[in-house]
């Protein structure tokens, strides 16, 4: 699988933060791979949402209950929700990649089960890697997909609950359409998309 | 005469007629890039919209690259609502469409763009708000809503954006738990207060105002600085030393001699009174008053707006001081004899017979309390926060008219809810012949989402009893 010039930087970039001295031709000669591009954005984000989810989320909203954590969290003062952190720095990443032209990835958190019914699975690969995923815990989905005139490299890997808040939060909500969820459970999925032909 | 002759002459005609013409257009092109004439409206293609019209003479606000194409408008759309949007926590920002998952609902309707819904120069095709889509448009992205949500079963997809329930953009007052949370409010609220002016912070916030040679201190008729022959008895300076200009210092030559500039100005421009009032000169400048200032087509006339003006106010040319006084700054004449110096819709014509002018003479009169009056200003150029130093906050008047206008649940938070229970004022917002007479009576239409979620919440604490909250 062969990634354009760009992304293929980009990734090497993105994925090895700390070795930013590095000039092009080393990073060029590293042949870093869709997947392992991926695989490394992955981590970065899973970590800072497991940390956000339990040294912010859990311990001050359900341990300590200094402050709350809301969906409408500048109305209530409160903390943002771990998916919302998740998705505004999707966002935010969006706003910039796109003023980059070198940096070219999208990431995004989906559901089978999702909330909010715009973060359920759209396109074939979604659907079938989030329940691949949620079938089978520890494994992730790699395939490539054609959206609009693009060709895409796409991952997805498990989103576990790995706080009580977590399932607690979605089983009590009012427009979740799973009420069973429990600590360690396949909640939904992260979904990251490198293009990889134009 | 033969026929060859008879076509030559046709052909003869044709080309004089094109190369006359192409020969005007070419000219006109010339002279209008080179500032020489301006005949811009021979280019406008058609009629702009309301938000648009008074600087649909400055084509390159908008058309800035005349090859750049929907990126070039995009831009231009930022560059002006990028702040409204941001603060109306846009439902449906750029950023939402941008991941490739959505590559098959932007083949249907690519929201990535405004110039998607928002079309300009095409009158047949535009509605409310300068949409230019049919009003189903949620239909695209959202059409199975009633699976979900079987409360919205049977609704009508032109109805989502057009019934009081939903906007595309500005949802911070209808969105379903603030809904819940303002259940059953009362339609005047005991406390119903406008925020109180916090103006005396100005002297920390104007940090462009030159305080050295104008010290904070209450100035007498007798330390006027104006030019030598000034008659200290004349109403200027009367009106001067009864002013907060006078109260803070703020002396003859702060507004007439204007920085560097040592020449005395009799008239000086916005430039001067931004020295102190920069966001109220911002909100002017991208408001109706001063958008056409802003885009470099002078001063606005009430001739040139498309809402009825009085024939009288037609020539008068907009600035700070069309509506404050230059030395009295009497803040109550701005804030409705100055509106209703211009305007002659209905709305404006029935204010004087509306309950709000009512409390705002008897707070005038000392028979009511401070704030409790509400005037022209109360409602479209409301008290807005604006931070000093990240610490403090100072209140000013938004004087873009366009920040809580159209839509009017935009007003919902920062005005109406300020006296009002969030029901009713969704009611009234909702019901137009209520507003044209400016709220003289009680509204005739009513929205249902307070009912609706108000149900579905009843709905979800009956299967979890533990939930108290929305």
């Amino acid at each position: 699988m062969k990634l354009a010039k760009p992304i293929l930087i980009a990734g090497a970039v993105l994925a090895t933060a700390g070795l930013s001295g590095c000039n092009d031709s080393k990073e060029e000669a590293a042949g870093i791979s869709p997947k392992t591009m991926a695989d490394a954005l992955h981590l970065v984000m899973d970590s800072d949402r497991a940390v956000y989810t339990k040294k912010i989320v859990n311990r001050l909203a359900a341990k300590e209950k200094v402050i709350k954590a809301s969906e409408h969290f500048e109305d209530e003062k409160a903390l943002v929700l771990p998916a919302q952190m998740f998705r505004f720095g999707a966002e935010m990443v969006a706003e910039k990649a796109e003023k980059n032209p070198d940096i070219n990835f999208t990431y995004s958190l989906q559901s089978l089960w999702p909330i909010n019914k715009q973060n359920a699975p759209k396109t074939e690969a979604e659907k079938t890697g989030l329940k691949y995923v949620a079938d089978n815990p520890g494994q992730n989905y790699y395939t490539e997909e054609k959206l609009g005139d693009t060709t895409y490299f796409t991952a997805v890997y498990a989103d576990t609950a790995v706080a009580p808040v977590c399932a607690s939060c979605h089983n009590e909500h009012k427009d979740t359409p799973r009420t069973d969820f429990k600590i360690g459970d396949v909640m939904g999925g992260v979904v990251i998309r490198i293009p990889i032909e134009s | 005469m033969s026929k060859t002759s008879s076509n030559l002459k046709y052909w003869m005609l044709w080309l004089v007629l094109t190369l006359g013409l192409g020969g005007y257009l070419g000219f006109s092109i010339l002279n209008l890039s080179q500032g020489k004439t301006d005949n811009t409206e021979l280019f406008l293609p058609g009629e702009t919209t309301h938000g648009h019209h008074n600087i649909e003479m400055a084509c390159t606000e908008c058309h800035a690259d005349a090859f750049g194409g929907e990126q070039t408008l995009q831009n231009a759309c930022v560059q002006c609502h990028a702040d409204e949007l941001k603060l109306a926590d846009d439902s449906h920002p750029r950023s939402k469409f941008t991941d490739p998952r959505n590559a098959a609902t932007l083949e249907k309707i690519d929201a990535r763009y405004c110039v998607s819904c928002h079309v300009e120069h095409d009158p047949d095709i535009t509605r409310e708000m300068g949409v230019t889509l049919p009003d189903d448009y949620c239909f695209y992205c959202h059409e199975g809503v009633a699976e979900d949500l079987p409360d919205h079963e049977g609704l009508a997809f032109d109805s989502c954006a057009s019934a009081g329930c939903h906007n595309y953009h500005d949802n911070t007052a209808l969105y379903e738990d603030f809904l819940v949370k303002h259940l059953h409010e009362p339609d005047n609220k005991e406390q119903a207060r406008i925020p109180p002016s916090n103006i005396s912070l100005i002297t920390e916030y104007a940090t462009a105002y030159p305080k050295e040679d104008y010290p904070v201190k209450t100035l007498s008729m007798q330390e006027q600085d104006g030019p030598a022959h000034t008659d200290i008895e004349s109403d200027v300076v009367i009106h001067w030393s009864a002013s907060s200009h006078a109260e803070f210092g703020v002396n003859c030559t702060a507004c007439h001699v204007f920085e560097s500039d040592t020449q005395w100005k009799d008239h000086p421009g916005t430039e001067s009174c931004q020295q102190c009032h920069a966001d109220q000169a911002e909100g002017f400048l991208m408001g109706k008053h001063g958008m056409r200032l802003s885009a470099g087509l002078g001063l606005q006339t009430p001739a040139q707006a498309r809402i009825p003006m009085h024939k009288e106010s037609h020539d008068k040319a907009l600035n700070c001081t069309s509506c404050h006084s230059a030395h009295a700054s009497d803040i109550q004449e701005a804030a409705v004899e100055a509106c209703l110096g211009c305007h002659q819709d209905q709305h404006s014509l029935n204010y004087k017979q509306s309950p709000h002018f009512k409390l705002l003479l008897a707070e005038q009169q000392g028979t009511a309390e401070p704030g409790t009056g509400v005037s022209c200003a109360s409602c479209h150029m409301p008290r807005t926060v604006v931070e000093i130093d990240g610490e403090k906050q100072m209140l000013i008047s938004e004087h873009n008219q366009n920040a809580n206008l159209r839509p009017n649940e935009k007003m919902v938070r920062t005005v109406c809810m300020q006296c009002h229970g969030l029901g009713f004022v969704l009611d009234s917002l909702a019901d137009k012949q209520l507003i044209e007479s400016n709220f003289n009576g009680r509204p005739g239409v009513h929205i249902e989402s307070l009912e609706m979620a108000e149900k579905k919440q009843a709905e979800h604490l009956e299967k979890n009893p533990s939930h108290d909250k929305p």
